[in-house]
């Protein structure tokens, strides 16, 4: 059964389709990510999942209810757990008065002691939430989506502007939601969050979905499992089909500061490229190499960087 | 009981209120402070001392000294140069030139310098042998609720009840807005009207403390009485708070930054401030104003209070004031409700 299923999403603001037909269908028990850059529709898309700002058109079932006011609203809304990107709560309020307030909302919920057990603020139960570090309002503000004991958590890029302390502290926290049974549909920018935490991620790009797969499988996608970037210091660059013709090498995506080839062996690709090199009497100032990531999928897709596109 | 959201909310907005000192401040101090000083500045003492001048001349010190023994007048003997300036500074209120006839000069539009004249004239006659015609007696009495600090304490009360049932709402509805705290709640099962209820709840709380420190203040350092029944006062307070909590969340129903919120509660609040009668009585204002300034809230308010605090009427008298209080509360909270802007 599908936790979240959505046809034909659309919404308008102004000239601006912010997402622009959208079908998604979410299973229970996964943790599913919408992965893209900063104005894809990320954040449009999952406020509407949420009954929070109504579709220009389309259909959305949430647990099997719809958003139509009134009591079946009030009901689903006790099944969901929501975090919101940009939402600061009461600076002069402690953490436990904050958890408490939310907490009295729900008929059914975790205690207090439960809850920040959960995302491990225990010693700033009496701390004003002005006082709290990034991460910890972060995880406070997760603390008041998980009080309601949720069948369903919305995080809407939990761990945007975090330390990466921070944020492996969070992904535990969502690691464990989704460990004792929990659904979850999370936004990030991050690749490596949605690598590390998604069963399945869909990447948006201009309110559309572009790609849907598990992320081992969309990086399959790119036909070769490693990524090699190069920058001359001296030298010209060899031409793109003398580097495509090199033994293991799938893609070329050459850029003004450094060039990226995807490449399946990286033991056959990199000899070559050196050799290629020293006949052309080009020193090297950088050569790198990773494994390919959801981030190499994105610009293959689109042709643009995630984090400045 | 302690779980239940409203408790929870009005807690909630206490907490924030409490542990802001500024907000403290301009709510319980500021009041204080103000009825301090303007009961200091225009405490009731009387007409006091008037200054004359004797002009140096010929017979200057006999003159003088006839009129030094007046009670209430303090004279100086000044050469011409000095005289002219002082009367024209109005430093002395009269200036007397002896001679064969004697000479009066004064500005005759200043209420002082006319009675100047009149004491200086009854010194120098009496001086000169005039006899009373008829024996007098003084009866000297002070009304009390007539001095203008009884005046003032029911305007600063309802001034005060209008600025903190207005900004404690307002303040605080666009600033959940901004923080997107309100879309935050509006994603819980939170009901619409426990949020707003709990703006009310706690209003009332601290209402109690606004009053009795205002009313408790004027009494301690000026006497200042209640000559109605408290439960008058309380009920007309109350009444008041919910109104100005009801044009509050008016206000504050659509405005999407805390500028735009403040530039609306000034707006609200600058005629009232002039036109309501809280430093001084509505009734200098010309009379085709007058339907206009007393269907203001804080007018028929301050009527209200007045009413109770000094003449100690009964609310069954107080039935115009109080109807139009309600009705601006009733109203402004039913339209707030239609257009709020709930994220």
């Amino acid at each position: 059964m599908s936790a979240i299923r959505c046809t034909g999403l659309v919404k308008r603001y102004g000239d601006v389709l912010a997402v622009a037909g959208l079908d998604l269908a979410v299973t229970e028990g996964e943790c599913f990510g919408l992965l893209g850059p900063n104005g894809a529709g990320k954040t449009t898309t999952i406020e509407i999942l949420e009954g929070l700002t109504p579709p220009d058109a389309g259909d959305v079932e949430i647990l099997g209810l719809r958003w139509t006011g009134g009591a079946e609203t009030r009901a689903l809304r006790e099944r969901l757990g929501i975090q919101l990107q940009d939402t600061q709560l009461a600076d002069k309020l402690t953490v436990e008065e904050t958890v408490r307030l939310f907490r009295s909302f729900y008929q059914s919920s975790h205690t207090v002691d439960e809850v920040l057990a959960l995302v491990e603020l225990e010693e700033k139960r009496g701390a004003w939430v002005g006082k709290l570090s990034g991460g910890q309002k972060q995880r406070l503000a997760v603390a008041c989506a998980l009080v309601s004991r949720p069948e369903l958590l919305f995080l809407d890029e939990p761990t945007t502007g975090l330390d990466p302390q921070s944020r492996r502290q969070l992904w535990d926290v969502i690691g464990r939601f989704r460990g004792a049974g929990g659904t979850i549909l999370l936004t990030t920018h991050y690749m490596e969050e949605a690598e590390r935490l998604c069963d399945r991620v869909a990447i948006m790009d201009h309110g559309k979905i572009i790609a849907l797969d598990t992320p081992r499988a969309l990086i399959a996608l790119l036909g070769a499992e490693h990524v090699v970037e190069f920058a001359l210091a001296d030298g010209a660059i060899p031409t793109v089909e003398e580097l495509a013709a090199l033994p293991g090498v799938r893609a070329v995506r050459p850029a003004p500061d450094r060039t990226a080839l995807t490449v399946a062996e990286v033991h056959r690709a990199v000899p070559a490229l050196l050799v290629l090199l020293e006949r052309r009497g080009a020193a090297l100032s950088l050569l790198a190499t990773h494994h390919a990531t959801l981030e190499d999928v994105f610009v293959t897709l689109t042709g643009r960087q995630l984090r400045d596109a | 009981m302690r779980d239940h959201p409203l408790v929870q909310l009005t807690l909630a907005r206490m907490r924030e209120f409490y542990r802001e000192p500024e907000a403290i401040f301009w709510v319980f101090g500021f009041p204080i402070v103000l009825a301090f000083a303007l009961g200091i500045a225009f405490r009731n003492r009387g007409p006091g001392e008037l200054r004359i001048a004797v002009l140096r001349h010929t017979g200057d010190s006999a003159l003088a000294a006839a009129l030094g023994h007046a009670p209430g007048l303090a004279v100086t003997v000044l050469d011409s140069a000095a005289a002219r300036l002082e009367l024209r500074t109005g430093r002395v209120a009269l200036l007397v030139i002896p001679g064969e006839r004697l000479v009066y000069r004064y500005d005759s539009t200043r209420t002082e310098s006319q009675l100047a004249r009149l004491q200086v004239d009854d010194a120098v006659q009496r001086a000169r042998g005039r006899a009373d015609a008829v024996r007098v007696e003084d009866e000297r009495v002070t009304e009390p609720g007539g001095r203008y600090i009884d005046f003032l304490i029911p305007g600063l009360l309802g001034m005060n009840l209008m600025g903190s049932g207005l900004w404690g709402v307002g303040f605080s509805v666009v600033q959940a807005r901004t923080k997107r705290l309100l879309k935050r709640y509006m994603a819980t099962p939170m009901r619409r009207s426990h949020y707003l209820l709990a703006f009310v709840l706690s209003r009332l709380v601290f209402l109690f403390v606004e009053v009795a420190a205002l009313v408790g203040f004027a009494w301690w350092t000026f006497d200042v009485g209640v000559r109605g029944s408290f439960a008058a006062l309380a009920f007309t307070t109350v009444l008041g708070a919910l109104s100005f909590n009801g044009l509050g969340m008016l206000v504050a129903s659509r405005a999407r930054t805390i500028e735009a919120v403040s530039g609306l509660m000034n707006l609200v609040m600058l005629p009232m401030w002039i036109l309501s009668g809280t430093f001084f009585s509505y009734a200098r204002f010309p009379e085709t104003m007058q339907p206009f300034v007393r269907a203001l809230p804080l007018t028929a308010l301050n009527d209200a209070l007045r009413a109770v605090m000094i003449d100690g009427s009964p609310l069954t008298r107080l039935g115009t004031p109080l109807t139009i209080v309600t009705a601006w509360g009733f109203v402004s909270f039913v339209v707030a409700l239609r257009i709020f802007r709930w994220r």
